[in-house]
């Protein structure tokens, strides 16, 4: 899982005052090396392991380096090479691409079956329901995506057995234009279940009156969906689309062990030129590049996400 | 949707009694019921098949039509996958580095959640804020520097090298403050007032009663970890230090087409103890997963 929930702006503005406790003891040193202590394990942590290494990517990013001659200055060639470069640009072309059909399609079913999952039915079933959308999200992508391999494989594969029985001819899955496909549903499949979660608790959220005094006045199914489910459940689609985005952009298990990125580059992911840059081909400035410029994408997208969302999301 | 479009429907009315279940629009009845079970055959069907294959010999084990419900188990591929990769050793480097992980988070976001919630300091909003800016960068951005940090103190190809960089946790830490905050002030003032110090109150009072919010964080971590792939692809390099998913891709590559039932038996063994986890530690994952989500 690659997922971590947002916290908001709002979360770190809404806390309670400063409160403290135990702080009417001892001296004030005492007390500054009590909080020190507390708090040097993250803050020198997330420092060393997160704050230094973004810095110093994006000062590798403008370096050739192969880690064992020096490291020369090369302006912003390695940029350049993500607009330029065959592969490189591809990798980034296919990711877009890829975060475009996947996100949709993942928000599509989740959203779908969590209304369905929202209207009565005994609670045992919808329990039922409820585990079975969410098992897959305990797995790891790689055995997922090994499973998947042979589902999909053109000779002996399931899903081709079963397109033999409505009389389709057999498929080249993982080999052909349709592999990109199989990266997608593979992802979507074990992804789904995050954002079903997210929208049933959303849905939860509508107080039911509303569509009470809807159908009083003559609205039903699509109608009601329209005006009321969704303008409602607006605030946890924003939610459910940005965190989908930010681990849409950064796939990289599954169309490793399903394809290679292949054939050609046709399913080349952006985190995969990184992996190959710096670890297969030594070439660390490139990866660099290549990293600082998906980050620049994870935020630009979500920013801009939450910029539009002035305009599309209703809170009640 | 904007808002203009709620306003076609009247307000609602306060008095209203509240059923739990509505009705919301869609097809009713038995399509609906169908469309569920239809979309949780083909969420269950790959595990489904994945158990039933494990459970051929190896030389029966692509047969077409594909078995789904395993009739006459044969459980010689589980014996086969301890032959061909050392599935002891390679479970026991997952346990070690997502129990570590997973233990190591749990304290060290307690410390820092109490400090952030509880604990008066210069600067606490401005840490707070930098710790919760490093949330949304993703661990492929800064992979290169921390594989030369990591040369740097002569850590390649250990274990530490995964452990290391995933015990300081932004998330974890976003859950306990949050954890803490909810926790009633009272408590801490009756034991300041009782002579207890920082320390005291937190490692007596407060600590303990944080114990499932910690769990969250560390069932979290162990299901992030023990899937975890990426990170082990670039750091593991010798195979006595691969974890459970490296082996199981490095098993399928070395065994080709030859037989598929002792590849899917190392998968389901390796699924084992996520299962456990998803069934002890469903409702605290769900609710982890989630949290910080604001309605």
């Amino acid at each position: 899982m690659t997922t971590a929930a947002l916290p908001t702006a709002r979360d770190a503005a809404t806390t309670t005052p400063p409160t403290t406790h135990g702080t009417a003891q001892g001296p004030a040193w005492k007390r500054r090396l009590v909080v020190t202590l507390f708090l040097a394990p993250t803050i020198i942590g997330i420092g060393v392991f997160t704050l230094l290494p973004i810095i110093a990517s994006i000062g590798l990013a403008f370096f050739r380096w192969d880690i064992i001659t020096n490291p020369e200055f090369a302006g912003l060639d390695n940029f350049a090479d993500v607009a330029v470069d065959p592969t490189v640009r591809r990798s980034f072309l296919n990711t877009i691409a890829f975060v475009v059909v996947a996100v949709t399609l993942q928000i599509a079913v989740s959203l779908g079956l969590a209304v369905l999952v929202a209207q009565r039915m005994p609670s045992w079933l919808r329990t039922f329901f409820r585990s079975v959308f969410f098992f897959p999200l305990i797995l790891s992508a790689a055995s997922v995506s090994i499973v998947m391999r042979y589902l999909f494989n053109e000779d002996f594969g399931v899903v081709n057995w079963f397109l033999s029985l409505v009389g389709l001819p057999g498929v080249a899955w993982l080999t052909s234009g349709w592999s990109a496909a199989v990266v997608v549903l593979v992802y979507v499949w074990q992804q789904f279940g995050f954002t079903f979660l997210l929208f049933v608790g959303g849905l939860a959220a509508i107080p039911n009156d509303v569509y009470e005094a809807s159908a009083i006045d003559g609205a039903t199914g699509w109608r009601q969906f329209r005006t009321i489910t969704l303008p409602l459940v607006s605030p946890t689609m924003l939610v459910a689309c940005v965190m989908s985005v930010i681990s849409a952009l950064q796939i990289f298990d599954q169309p490793w062990v399903l394809t290679r990125g292949g054939p050609g580059d046709s399913t080349r992911t952006a985190v995969m030129v990184i992996y190959e840059s710096a670890f297969r081909q030594l070439e660390f400035g490139r990866a660099s590049a290549v990293g600082v410029v998906l980050m620049a994408l994870i935020m630009g997208v979500t920013a801009l996400q939450f910029r539009l969302s002035r305009r599309f999301v209703f809170y009640q | 949707m904007t808002a203009t479009a709620l306003r076609t429907a009247p307000a609602p009315r306060a008095t209203a009694p509240r059923t739990r279940r509505r009705a919301l629009p869609t097809p009713s009845g038995a399509t609906r019921v169908v469309i569920l079970l239809v979309a949780a055959a083909l969420t269950l069907g790959p595990v489904v098949w994945t158990i039933s294959t494990s459970l051929r010999s190896p030389a029966e084990s692509f047969t077409l039509p594909p078995q789904f419900i395993p009739t006459d188990p044969d459980f010689s591929p589980y014996a086969q996958v301890f032959q061909q990769v050392n599935m002891g050793l390679l479970t026991l480097n997952s346990a070690l580095v997502t129990g570590v992980i997973a233990v190591g988070q749990m304290l060290t976001a307690a410390l820092a959640g109490y400090a952030f919630a509880r604990l008066e300091f210069r600067g606490r909003g401005l840490w707070f804020a930098l710790v919760l800016a490093t949330m949304m960068v993703p661990v492929q951005v800064t992979i290169v520097p921390i594989f030369m940090l990591i040369r740097g103190i002569g850590l390649s190809d250990t274990l530490l090298a995964l452990i290391l960089p995933a015990i300081p946790t932004a998330f974890g830490t976003f859950l306990m403050r949050q954890y803490f905050l909810g926790l009633p002030l009272e408590l801490g003032e009756a034991a300041s007032i009782d002579g207890a110090g920082v320390w005291r109150t937190f490692s007596s009072i407060y600590a303990p009663l944080a114990l499932p919010g910690m769990a969250i964080v560390g069932i979290l971590a162990f299901n992030f970890h023990w899937n975890e792939f990426f990170r082990p692809l670039i750091f593991s390099i010798s195979e006595q230090n691969y974890t459970l998913p490296l082996g199981l891709v490095s098993l399928q590559g070395n065994l080709g087409t030859g037989s598929i039932s002792v590849v899917l038996a190392g998968v389901v063994l390796s699924m084992i103890p996520a299962l456990v986890v998803f069934v002890v530690g469903q409702r605290p994952l769900r609710a982890g997963l989630t949290a910080g989500v604001s309605k």
